[in-house]
């Protein structure tokens, strides 16, 4: 049989051939290309598209970008420069107008010498923070965490450091009472002290102590007025106020609105439906201009305080919503467990229902958070100098009238950053949590 | 063991109000309610303090009076001699144009670019990812002024537009012009007019942007018509599916329904386009799209519209890819699939949070501050707070307002979205 067949056919080939190349069109770039870019008739017209796109816009910023001037005292300068280099018709970015005012678009009018302030109370919040962010901090730096706030008060208004130091105590204060009234007479009456003590305190103990104290020891930092805020500080100190004051309300809120009870379910609807119903532009106009109708005659605060609480008000009813979406997809059993295992509802909520309904949350209040933040730009209408306040401010100055761009491009940029990155973290943060569908 | 008789009933003791958990919720509430009707107490009487202290009192009467400011742009007749209450009407349907036009095209950007940023095609999603993480990072109120100041500062002045060799000229047929003063487009006019408002001239600094609202109604209670009309028609194509399996062609007939009628009535009513043209310094005729509006528009749009790109996206990838294979494995075509597998699930997960974009939306356009265009901010909340001084009455009426408007958008959706929802058990 072999035989006959070896005779009939020519030639056998009895070695392996070596690998080949794989052809041209399916390695490499070229595979990648035709894969990726041009699959389809589809594809390539809007790969062609795109690149026009791209073409397009690069074409027009790249010289813009490339012929900057960096060093210039104003745009008259700068057009000089340009016109000397590049010619007068070449577009051309001015950034010396960054070079000349970052410092104003950073801190506003915060007085030059204690420009450090601000800086290290950022330090001190992003060291602070650690602990909360990441879970390789040690467990004591929880205690400067919870400290910070006063810290940063004090560095960035200033005054006393007596003020913010008694004001702490409160909190102390109101811990020490929960455990000593909790061993005599139970939680409830503990949770009643805990918070009557501290109030009480604060209305009636703080002012005269911290004046005493200043006027014996007046230690601490020159005062700095709110209106000399500006600029990223104050777009940082109200959106960090914001997002810390917003998540604790938010959730009771979720909770009120998640509620049996009919009257604090009513309430805490009602609250967030009127609070998400109206812009925030609107509540900011209230804060300014009505607030002082509905607080005793006399009474006249701080205009940047009454952002603050706006905003944290704003915020907490989207943060409300977003929990309560998270407390409504958690299954029914964990509810009847934690029943079941005789918690009542603090402890129920607190060990098994919030750890589990915040996780599934972390998405939208991110979300809320880099809204809250944008949002702090719109403090501009009534009257604080925010970054693009301060545009306003630097093109009113005859060296910088008509420069446009360069601004924009510097404040959204740095807008980016911070939004960007708290986007980031938050899908961080989800992939971390993440324990079942691996 | 067995005892027959009742268990012992204790008396109501007092404690029970607060440790048994029957009484304990009423105790709570009772509180509750205690505490906030003190603090609404406190600020009704703080405010009506406040209100005597400065010679004040609650009173609307103050809408029936004499404006006296003008309103650059209006969709109804004003002038300055009618009432803030007709100005507040002005701004309301300002808002509520820009809102609309602006969720028209939000939607049509986000289906796009939600579906582009999940191709296959590696530099169409990144150009898409850029577009989203870039307009969703950046506040919108910085996109209105940019928006606004290359409209203002980069596009050519009318005065470009003139001469032999002009450096501008008109796009579309010379029937748009785009200026630095706004953008220029056919005015759209009824010479047959029912309401007779043709011989209208527009006011000087004022912009009408439509005239004769008879014949605007006319012509949408036609299109409106013909649109139930045409779904009738696709139900009897239905019902004829059903019973014989095979559907009729009907598209051209749906075509001709939608067209045909409004073309009439159009015709009757002399249907007629004026292009704006250069005349002394500025374009006449036509209607000014201020740059206002332009600005307004193009950045709610273009912001909302990365915001619902996202929905878009994560729609269509929560559709799991079982049911287009399931689907394909049936022997439907890739466009049945589409329509009848994958979008209607998708859909089920896209629409609340695309509720909230266009509630979001609508609340957005209140950033027209930043821009000047006279919105119902600016009239009640602005012009009209300030000249009467009454700002109590004009931020809570503002207020009330895109309350009631977010209400009933919110009410409207739902009842969509109640609708598709997935009928469970």
């Amino acid at each position: 049989m072999s035989d006959t067949h070896a005779q009939t056919v020519s030639y056998v080939r009895d070695t392996m051939l070596p690998q080949a190349e794989p052809p041209l069109r399916d390695k490499g770039a070229v595979k990648w290309m035709r894969e990726n870019l041009f699959s389809s008739w589809l594809n390539a017209i809007l790969t062609v598209l795109s690149l026009f796109v791209v073409y397009w816009i690069v074409s027009h910023l790249y010289p813009w970008f490339a012929n900057s001037v960096w060093r210039a005292g104003s745009l008259t300068e700068c057009r000089e420069i340009r016109d000397a280099t590049v010619g007068s018709d070449a577009p051309s970015a001015c950034f010396a107008v960054i070079a000349d005012r970052w410092q104003q678009l950073l801190f506003g009018f915060y007085p030059k010498e204690y420009y450090w302030r601000p800086v290290l109370a950022l330090v001190v919040f992003l060291v602070s923070l650690w602990p909360v962010l990441f879970d390789n901090a040690p467990r004591k730096m929880l205690f400067f965490t919870l400290a910070a706030p006063f810290i940063m008060f004090a560095l960035l208004w200033g005054g006393p450091i007596w003020g913010p130091l008694f004001v702490a105590l409160g909190f102390v204060l109101g811990y020490f009472a929960y455990e000593l009234v909790n061993k005599s007479a139970g939680p409830l009456a503990a949770t009643l002290a805990a918070i009557i003590l501290p109030l009480l305190y604060w209305f009636y103990l703080v002012g005269p102590l911290a004046g005493l104290f200043s006027s014996v020891a007046p230690i601490g930092f020159e005062y700095v007025d709110s209106k000399d805020f500006g600029g990223f500080t104050l777009s940082v100190v109200i959106g960090v106020a914001g997002i810390v004051l917003s998540l604790p309300l938010g959730i009771l809120l979720a909770l009120g609105r998640s509620s049996d009870l009919f009257l604090i379910n009513k309430v805490s609807v009602g609250f967030i439906e009127i609070i998400r119903g109206v812009p925030l532009i609107v509540w900011l106009f209230t804060a300014s201009l009505l607030l002082n109708y509905f607080l005793p005659p006399g009474t006249n605060f701080d205009l940047m305080l009454r952002v603050i609480i706006m905003v944290t008000l704003f915020s907490a009813a989207y943060i409300a919503e977003v929990v309560r979406g998270g407390l409504a997809a958690l299954p029914k059993g964990q509810y009847e467990a934690a029943d079941a295992l005789g918690l009542d509802y603090w402890k129920a909520m607190r060990l098994i229902i919030l750890p589990q309904a915040l996780k599934i949350s972390i998405p939208g209040i991110v979300n809320t958070f880099i809204g809250l933040f944008k949002d702090t730009t719109l403090v501009v209408f009534i009257g604080l100098l925010d970054p693009i306040g301060l545009t306003n401010a630097i093109r009113a100055s005859t060296d910088w009238n008509g420069v446009y761009w360069e601004l924009f491009v510097f404040i959204g940029l740095m807008f980016f950053i911070f939004c960007f990155s708290m986007g980031r973290y938050s899908l961080y943060l989800e992939k971390k949590l993440q324990r079942e569908h691996r | 063991m067995t005892s027959l008789t009742d268990p012992h009933k204790p008396a109501f003791r007092l404690s029970q109000l607060i440790y048994d958990t029957r009484y304990r919720s009423m105790t709570i509430q009772v509180v509750a309610m205690i505490l906030l009707l003190t603090a609404f107490g406190w600020l009704i009487n703080n405010t009506v303090e406040n209100l005597g202290a400065l010679g004040k009192d609650f009173d609307f009467s103050f809408l029936g009076s004499r404006a006296g400011y003008d309103i650059n742009q209006m969709l109804i007749e004003y002038d300055n001699s009618m009432t803030h209450g007709r100005a507040a009407l002005v701004g309301i349907l300002n808002t509520l144009l820009v809102a609309f036009l602006g969720c028209i095209t939000a939607t049509i950007i986000g289906v796009f670019v939600g579906v582009l940023r999940l191709s296959k095609n590696w530099i169409v999603s990144r150009l898409m990812a850029v577009y989203v993480e870039g307009f969703r990072n950046v506040p919108l109120l910085l996109w209105i002024i940019l928006i606004y100041a290359v409209m203002s500062e980069s596009m050519p002045r009318p005065n470009d537009f003139r001469g032999e060799d002009p450096s501008a000229s008109m796009i579309l047929g010379d029937s748009v012009a785009i200026t630095n003063r706004g953008i220029y487009i056919p005015r759209i006019g009824f010479s047959n007019s029912l309401s007779g408002n043709e011989a209208v001239a527009p006011i000087e600094g004022a912009t009408p942007l439509a005239t004769g609202a008879i014949d605007w109604i006319l012509v949408f209670g036609a299109l409106a018509l013909s649109v139930i009309a045409v779904r009738y028609v696709r139900k009897k194509a239905t019902i004829t599916q059903e019973a014989t399996g095979v559907r009729p062609t009907t598209w051209y007939w749906q075509i001709a329904i939608l067209v045909i009628p409004v073309l009439i009535v159009s015709l009757f009513l002399g249907l007629t386009f004026s292009s704006p043209y250069l005349k002394g310094f500025n374009f006449t005729e036509g209607t000014h799209l201020r740059n206002s509006l332009i600005a307004l528009w193009i950045a709610l749009s273009l912001y909302t519209g990365a915001f619902i790109a996202e929905i878009v996206r994560s729609g269509i990838l929560s559709v799991s890819k079982g049911q287009s294979e399931a689907a394909f494995a049936l022997g439907l075509r890739p466009s049945w699939t589409m329509n009848l597998v994958i979008l209607p699930q998708a859909l089920r997960v896209i629409i609340p949070p695309l509720i909230s974009q266009f509630l979001n939306l609508t609340k957005n356009s209140s950033l027209a501050i930043a821009v000047g265009y006279m919105d119902v901010r600016a009239t009640l909340g602005g012009i009209t707070i300030n000249q009467t001084g009454r700002e109590l009455e004009g931020m809570l009426l503002l207020g009330l307002f895109y309350l009631a408007l977010s209400l009933l958008i919110s009410s409207l959706m739902n009842v969509y979205n109640n609708s598709k929802k997935l009928k469970e058990r």
